[in-house]
């Protein structure tokens, strides 16, 4: 702690700890309002389909279903979530419309007096389908003829003009063919669940004075609120967002799935309504992190050397592309690690398949990247017969370095960060890698090269 | 059949925050009559310690202690625009907003000491801890609360201060990736040392001991917080947890914690670290992000020991003891 700071750097309780560990903490799901109705989805068996017919006679017969909305009740149906900050194309559906893209996909809401009324009124709504073929890996999609999943002809996502993100430094093919070894590897992650205790969920309320108060756990809320008002073509002024403690988020609470939809239910029916997902649509349906495939090929002098680096990456995003499209900019930002290495070359795929849609989460493109190039550089310190420890000192990025999306290394510390890490195990680092630091090179370290 | 031990590093940097069609955080201060000071924000605390880091930063930009700070919070009635609590963005973002916030109610507070003590504005100084004084005149002294009451029913003025910050947008080229896309890098080495059951395929976790550098910690219990879960995740991602067991097939996917995988409190390793701090140049205090990247560098720490035990390369996650267990099977058929 620093000798001029008074409160920063000092460990006071957690404000709310104590509630947290007494039970006392309000969470949303812990809300009740008078008069409150329960949403529960039709949801598609099938992970790819056409939708030729939905028959709700049964379902409005079971006591206490109280109405049930489809694509046409929702005013802008057809939205995506960062076209806030001019992301393009809108391409998920509120409630599905003409066809389904994934096992899972929202056809009909269902709004009855209470959670079984609903869950028994959603068994009943019959579903006429037509299966389609349907794609699940990342590069199958990308193959002629594979299952077309978007509305707009091909599965990537489209970054200005190219299929993919694209990170140029250098020439790669000149360096390879000056390297000593070639190092390559192909590195596959499963998708994974952001697994928070609380699940996914919202309680939207009618006011007497025409605004809707929308009680949500989640992790951005003018994000959620300005969504909203845009799929319910609804002025921000009508809505009330209250957030509050999230039971845990890691990601998973940035779509926004929820809010619009039970807004629009209360809009509908005048009274309060809850959506709160169970356990297993937050498994099932809700976005998880990608699944990601990586190929990586780098060029390493005999010294050690990391003198080339060529990456392609495809990162499944699911029926939908929701926060993704970001991870392929933040991964390809980030797939050279903290090394320096002058010749680098990334293609980074965003693409569509007919898998549950991913989005958000912890690490979010980045977490792939330190897992592949971190194996990676085990290998090549094999490769080049030295230590791990050693080929990570010798390709350390210092202060000053350029960074394969031309960003000149600025609060660099991987160098000291190591020597404390070997401090701490009891892992004694030779004298020159203790010697070593992150300034830029130049003054009388310049890393060997 | 035997039991291997194994040693692994891996070392990763992480970015702080986002460019994203730019990346703002907003906060307002008032003072009341008792002289708290209320912190009106719109972000939300995802069990992270966000209020109480934010209050720590408010109550040392303020001078005022931490007591006296009252986070108001995720309601957006009241709180101004706040990104989102993701990207490790928070700490970062919401604590430069609330500085600047609390420089222009300071300025507001020496504005009406000044004038209740007959000084210059710059002849006052806080000490810290709820006082202002006339510099090197101890009588005259009044606490925060005072002049704070003072401003309310003697001058008739508010205590009050706007703060604002933003990464501002960075657009990528298409062509080459050249962008800025955060704010600063935050740092970690991770050694894990595992113990594989030849005969089961299974991975024992016996200690995960990582050095971070992080800038600036506010709340050092909470950057541990944030360590200790982190190494816990990143083992679970490393070992057990997956949607589709068997992608790209679409089955077996898991319906709930019975069948989806998770480390409990009895294969929890030995965590230890040590935490650096490094000011940047751009957060509060120097901070840096630490919310997102604890659950990476044990990831490769974890399969690289394996290998080190094993002799059995795994470039697949989650490493199942299946994996290994044919890995181990195909290095037998390789060495005879």
């Amino acid at each position: 702690m620093s000798a001029d700071l008074n409160i920063v750097g000092r460990s006071v309780s957690r404000s709310d700890g104590i509630g947290h560990v007494t039970g006392r903490t309000v969470y949303t799901a812990d809300r009740a309002f008078p008069g409150m109705l329960h949403l529960k989805m039709v949801r598609s068996p099938l992970h790819h389909a056409m939708i030729k017919g939905v028959d709700l006679s049964d379902a409005e017969r079971v006591p206490g279903f109280v109405r049930a909305l489809t694509a046409k009740d929702v005013p802008h149906n057809r939205y995506t979530i960062l076209s806030l900050i001019g992301v393009e194309p809108e391409e998920e559906f509120v409630l599905a419309e003409e066809r389904v893209r994934f096992k899972g996909e929202a056809i009909v809401a269902i709004v009855a007096e209470s959670e079984e009324a609903a869950m028994e009124a959603v068994s009943r709504v019959h579903l006429d389908l037509e299966e389609l073929p349907a794609v699940f890996d990342v590069e199958e999609a990308l193959k002629p003829g594979a299952p077309i999943v978007t509305h707009w002809g091909n599965n990537t996502f489209m970054y200005e003009g190219h299929p993919c993100r694209r990170v140029r430094l250098g020439d790669v093919e000149k360096a390879f063919a000056q390297a000593d070894h070639i190092v390559e590897g192909v590195y596959n992650t499963s998708p994974i669940e952001h697994a928070p205790m609380e699940t996914t969920g919202c309680i939207a309320v009618p006011e007497a004075n025409g605004r809707f108060t929308v009680y949500t756990n989640t992790q951005a809320l003018y994000f959620s609120l300005d969504n909203t008002s845009i799929i319910l073509q609804l002025p921000g002024n009508r809505l009330h967002f209250v957030g509050g403690t999230v039971g845990g988020g890691f990601g998973g609470k940035v779509d926004v799935i929820v809010e619009p939809i039970a807004t629009l239910a209360a809009m509908k029916t005048g009274r309060p309504v809850r959506y709160t997902y169970s356990r297993s649509e937050e498994m099932q349906v809700s976005s998880t992190r990608s699944a990601w495939r990586i190929y990586m090929k780098d060029g390493v002098t005999r010294d050690g050397h990391i003198i080339a680096r060529q990456v392609t990456s495809y990162a499944d995003s699911g029926a939908y592309s929701r926060q993704t499209p970001y991870a392929l900019t933040k991964h390809a930002a980030n797939a050279a690690g903290p090394y320096a290495i002058p010749n680098v070359s990334i293609d980074a795929y965003c693409v569509y398949t007919n898998r549950q849609p991913t989005s958000a989460m912890r690490g979010f493109g980045v977490t792939m990247a330190s897992f592949a190039l971190e194996v990676q550089m085990d290998k090549i310190a094999e490769a080049v017969g030295v230590d791990p420890w050693t080929i990570r000192f010798i390709n350390a990025y210092h202060n000053g370095d350029m960074k394969p999306h031309r960003k000149l290394a600025e609060d660099a510390t991987l160098i000291e960060t190591m020597q404390a890490a070997a401090a701490l195990v009891g892992h004694e680092l030779p004298a020159e890698l203790r010697a070593m630091t992150s300034a830029p090179r130049g003054d009388g370290q310049d890393g060997g090269r | 059949m035997a039991k291997l031990r194994g040693t692994g590093i891996a070392a990763v940097n992480y970015p702080t925050g986002m460019n994203l069609g730019g990346d703002p955080s907003q906060a307002l201060i008032h003072a009341t009559t008792s002289g708290s000071f209320v912190v009106t924000l719109a972000a939300t605390d995802l069990g992270q310690g966000l209020k109480t880091v934010i209050g720590q930063i408010a109550a040392e930009a303020l001078g005022v202690s931490y007591e006296e700070v009252v986070i108001d919070t995720a309601d957006t009635d009241t709180g101004p625009h706040d990104m989102g609590t993701f990207a490790s963005r928070a700490t970062h973002r919401v604590g430069n907003a609330v500085m600047a916030a609390a420089t222009e109610a300071r300025k507001a507070l020496l504005d009406v000491a000044a004038e209740e003590f007959e000084a210059a504005v710059d002849e006052i100084e806080f000490d810290g801890r709820g006082n202002l004084m006339v510099r090197g005149v101890p009588a005259r002294s009044m606490k925060v609360a005072e002049i704070a009451s003072l401003a309310q029913f003697k001058y008739g003025r508010t205590i009050a201060g706007r703060g604002s910050y933003m990464k501002p947008k960075s657009d990528v080229d298409p062509e080459t990736g050249a962008m800025d896309p955060d704010s600063t890098e935050a740092h970690a080495c991770t050694v894990a040392e595992v113990e594989v059951d030849t005969e089961t395929g299974e991975v024992a976790v016996l200690s995960i001991r990582s050095a971070y550098e992080v800038g600036r910690q506010v709340n050092p219990a909470l950057v541990q917080g944030q360590i200790v879960g982190g190494a816990w995740m990143g083992m679970s991602h490393a070992l057990y947890e997956t949607t589709a067991p068997y992608y790209p097939a679409v089955d077996h996917s898991p319906r709930d914690f019975s069948e989806y995988l998770m480390p409990g409190p009895l294969e929890l390793p030995e965590i230890e670290c040590v935490v650096l701090e490094m000011p940047s140049s751009n957060g509060p205090y120097g901070v840096k992000g630490i919310g997102e990247m604890t659950a990476n560098s044990p990831i490769p720490a974890i399969v690289n020991a394996i290998y080190h035990a094993t002799g059995v390369r795994i470039d697949e996650l989650p490493v199942t003891p299946e994996k290994i267990l044919r890995g181990l099977d195909a290095r037998k058929v390789a060495v005879s």
